[in-house]
């Protein structure tokens, strides 16, 4: 994985002196609270309903060992002893004191983190596939690419007072685990007809109040002119994006106002001028970051192992957890090991910091002491050994990191929240809790087959439902919790945004309108097919009679 | 106003007039819409001139004219209306505007380094404790990831540059 | 009855403070100073939105409470929330230092 140099090292040492002497003149009183607000979060820290939150960025989801070991010392040493690992591949503490969070952000500095960017109207994290790198079915790897875009974009003076927040993501791999049609830019490797690696370049996707699917500008983008070509799209939304109306501020209503074609005219044109500055890639720079994430040194290996078959075979628990949680690896002998980070009844994505510690050396033991962060909220090491997989597993189930539901339905997406945040209507956590008992037999949900549940607290849609299979917004009535259910929505390479099946439901009746759901699902489906699939084939009209003759 | 030019508090020989404002001796900044309805009188002055513009109003209105101006002020109504950090990289990196790109409005001194980098090179403070903090605001950053319209040398170009290992 | 206090985030660690009967803030809900006039409601908000405050406490706004019984209880679910703390265990209920946030009052 990339490694600072000196000068990353300075970069992020000042910008937390900077950071330190921003706090010392707001409790000093030389900055109002109003100068202050926007200062604080450019470097990730809300105030939320309790408490402080601060964001840590984890560029493209990938950390070290040594790097999640810091954030179990951050979260024992500062915080309540866990973090909450963010739909943004990011890791959230939810109380630090302000006075300390420069502490703690030089903490992170010693082991090459920080905060910057991970809130405010700027260029936030470039996220990714979480299986780079060792999937099959992978052009190249695209954190090569989100490494040089986290550079270009990390306080890039011209871009750092947008109209709104900006988030690119890109992925490598044909199956599109990044959902990079639901980003303000999404980045698809490809090849060209001469078979040079480039870019499909998507724009103006995005979920929120107004969910848009994003759309091609771009077909194909040489490597070299990725960044004046980001540059150009930068620049046309920072002068033509609105300003006016905080809803209508993303780049998806300007591309949708202007229109494809015209959008795609201006940033042609704002392209053409920039193009050959230098702006322009280096290949000895990109090869210079290709070099980080060379793949690590494979053993020759046989792609059957006999011991994992012999554990499978003898160990049900264990064979359930294969069946779900470990992918395909590129090289023959190895797999990808997903570690669920939703126990049954636990919030979604929270890890305490002796469970940190644990995939830390599980890691080191037995993936290259690199982990991956999810945007399902999960997390993976991308190397494992298929004949070590029993010895993680044992690892993992010692620290209750063994959950098999990888891809079930109890592997949720849910923001956090009223339970924290200050934008919420209604909480998501205790209604992703009430689920998972609800659904707890394991077996039940290996039968439902792959279904994905995304929670949100409110229209800003953190927790996603606009692409979940079900997907469930949370809305205030009248001072009360309810629940809007939307149906078939998906995030991957068949993007599509759910529809809306009906009056919403109640905090007490929203878990039995979700249980009706996958009955009907059920009753409908054909051999072999997935919610989608049924879905696209019956429409909602089963689904609605069922939910609402019964409520 | 206080103006930091290089740096320092410096005097403002300009005066910048309201569309209602009677014409002044001497160098004065106005306003697109004076500049587009009084274009040959103020011309026909002979004194230096600028342009004063609003955040909606970008460079490329004036792309033909910009020779004729000596100031160019780009309005920050609020700090965070960030339209102006491209309009300042327009007039210098496409029009190659070589006089001043002054920042007005809202201007303070946590973007200074910002509107720098972006080819601002005076600014209009609302005191004279931000001239004080201009050195240090200026400087808290030493390293940049990106061109910019300013002298700095980004990472790249730099780790280009050193010896080989 | 539907009265109003006063309530904050407290600078230092973002903590829900409620203006005090006793003056100064306080983490208890019921040691809240209860505003039965809109006057002074308006009187006491506006005292915590100078300077001299802004160094103790963050985004002060009035929210509405019950106190019909004598005990002061929030009308909203989010003012339950920010009474009690988060209605779910966290870190998967494994956090050393889970000391859920005491019920005020």
């Amino acid at each position: 994985m990339y490694r600072y140099d000196e000068f990353d090292h300075t970069l992020v040492n000042e910008r937390v002196h900077q950071f330190r002497d921003q706090v010392e003149r707001r409790l000093s009183g030389e900055l109002t609270e109003d100068q202050f607000k926007p200062l604080r979060l450019m470097n990730g820290l809300y105030l939320q309903l309790h408490a402080y939150m601060l964001r840590v960025a984890v560029p493209y989801g990938t950390l070290s060992s040594t790097q999640m070991r810091k954030l179990a010392y951050v979260a024992r040493r500062y915080d309540k002893g866990y973090g909450h690992f963010t739909t943004r591949q990011n890791i959230q503490f939810n109380w630090p004191k302000l006075e300390e969070t420069p502490d703690i952000l030089a903490d992170l500095a010693e082991v090459e983190m920080h905060a910057i960017q991970t809130s405010g109207n700027c260029i936030r994290n470039t996220t990714s596939d979480q299986f780079a790198g060792a999937a099959a079915d992978e052009i190249e790897d695209p954190r090569v690419y989100c490494e040089i875009i986290r550079q270009w974009s990390t306080l890039h003076p011209e871009f750092t007072f947008l109209p709104r927040k900006f988030k690119i993501a890109v992925t490598g791999a044909d199956h599109d685990r990044a959902a990079v049609r639901v980003h303000d830019i999404g980045l698809q490797m490809c090849r060209n007809e001469a078979g040079e690696v480039g870019f499909e370049v998507v724009v103006g996707g995005g979920l929120g109040r107004t969910p848009v699917i994003g759309q091609t500008i771009r077909e194909f983008l040489p490597k070299q002119h990725l960044l004046s070509y980001l540059e150009a799209i930068l620049r046309v939304y920072n002068q033509l994006g609105r300003r006016d109306n905080l809803y209508k501020a993303r780049i998806k209503i300007l591309v949708r106002s202007e229109g494809i074609e015209s959008f795609r005219n201006l940033v042609e044109e704002e392209w053409s001028h920039i193009k050959e500055s230098a702006l322009q890639l280096p290949l000895d720079e990109i090869a210079r970051i290709e070099n980080y994430f060379s793949p690590p040194r494979y053993e020759r290996l046989d792609d059957t192992v006999r011991e994992l078959e012999v554990k499978r075979f003898e160990d049900r628990d264990f064979a359930s957890w294969v069946r779900t949680n470990v992918s395909t690896h590129k090289q023959p002998g190895y797999a990808v090991a997903t570690i669920s980070l939703k126990p049954t009844g636990k919030p979604p994505g929270d890890a305490s910091a002796w469970q940190m510690d644990a995939v830390a050396d599980l890691a080191e033991s037995y993936s290259h002491s690199e982990i991956r962060v999810t945007h399902e909220q999960n997390l993976v090491l991308a190397h494992v050994k298929k004949a070590d997989l029993y010895a993680l597993w044992s690892g993992l189930r010692d620290v209750e990191l063994a959950t098999p539901n990888a891809g079930l339905l109890s592997d949720m997406i849910a923001c956090p929240g009223l339970d924290y945040c200050n934008l919420a209507n209604a909480r998501s956590i205790p209604v992703a809790q009430r689920i998972s008992e609800r659904f707890s037999d394991l077996e039940r949900q290996h039968d439902i087959g792959g279904l994905k549940i995304k929670i949100s607290g409110c229209i800003n849609a953190c927790g996603h439902h606009h692409v979940g299979h079900i997907g469930l917004l949370g809305v205030d009535k009248k001072g009360e919790e309810f629940y809007q259910i939307t149906l078939g929505g998906s995030a991957d390479e068949n993007t599509a945004i759910g529809k809306i099946v009906g009056p919403a439901f109640s905090y007490d009746d929203v878990v039995d309108a979700v249980e009706d759901i996958v009955d009907t699902y059920l009753e409908y489906r054909s051999d072999g097919e997935e919610f989608s699939d049924t879905f696209r084939r019956v429409g909602l009209a089963p689904f609605k009679e069922k939910l609402y003759a019964a409520h | 106003m206080p103006l930091i030019k290089e740096g320092v508090l410096a005097e403002d020989s300009w005066q910048a007039l309201a569309d209602e404002d009677e014409l002044v001796e001497g160098p004065i900044v106005v306003t697109l819409d004076r500049w587009q309805s009084e274009r040959e009188a103020l011309l026909s002055r002979n004194t230096p001139i600028g342009v004063r513009l609003k955040s909606d109003q970008t460079p490329a209105l004036l792309a033909d004219d910009l020779d004729r101006f000596a100031v160019v002020a780009l309005e920050f109504p609020k700090f965070n209306d960030g339209r102006a950090y491209s309009y300042a990289r327009l007039l210098r990196d496409r029009y190659a505007f070589k006089g001043e790109v002054r920042a007005v409005g809202n201007v303070l001194r946590d973007q200074f380094l910002l509107m720098q980098r972006c080819g601002f090179d005076a600014f209009e403070v609302a005191n004279e404790a931000a001239a004080a903090a201009w050195e240090k605001a200026i400087s808290e950053i030493s390293v940049t990831y990106q061109p910019g319209a300013d002298a700095r040398r980004p990472a790249l170009a730099l780790r280009r540059n050193r010896p080989a290992a | 009855m539907t009265v109003q206090i006063l309530t904050a985030n407290r600078l230092g660690d973002g903590a829900v403070v409620y203006r005090a009967q006793a003056g100064g803030w306080t983490e208890r809900l019921s040691e809240s100073l209860v505003l039965v006039s809109t006057e002074d409601a308006a009187e006491t908000l506006a005292g915590a939105e100078t300077p001299e405050a802004s160094l103790e406490i963050v985004g002060p706004y009035l929210m509405p409470v019950d106190n019909s019984d004598g005990e002061i209880r929030p009308v909203e679910t989010r003012e339950f929330i920010r009474a009690k703390g988060p209605s779910v265990a966290f870190g998967n209920g494994h956090q050393a230092e889970n000391t859920p946030l005491s019920l005020a009052g």
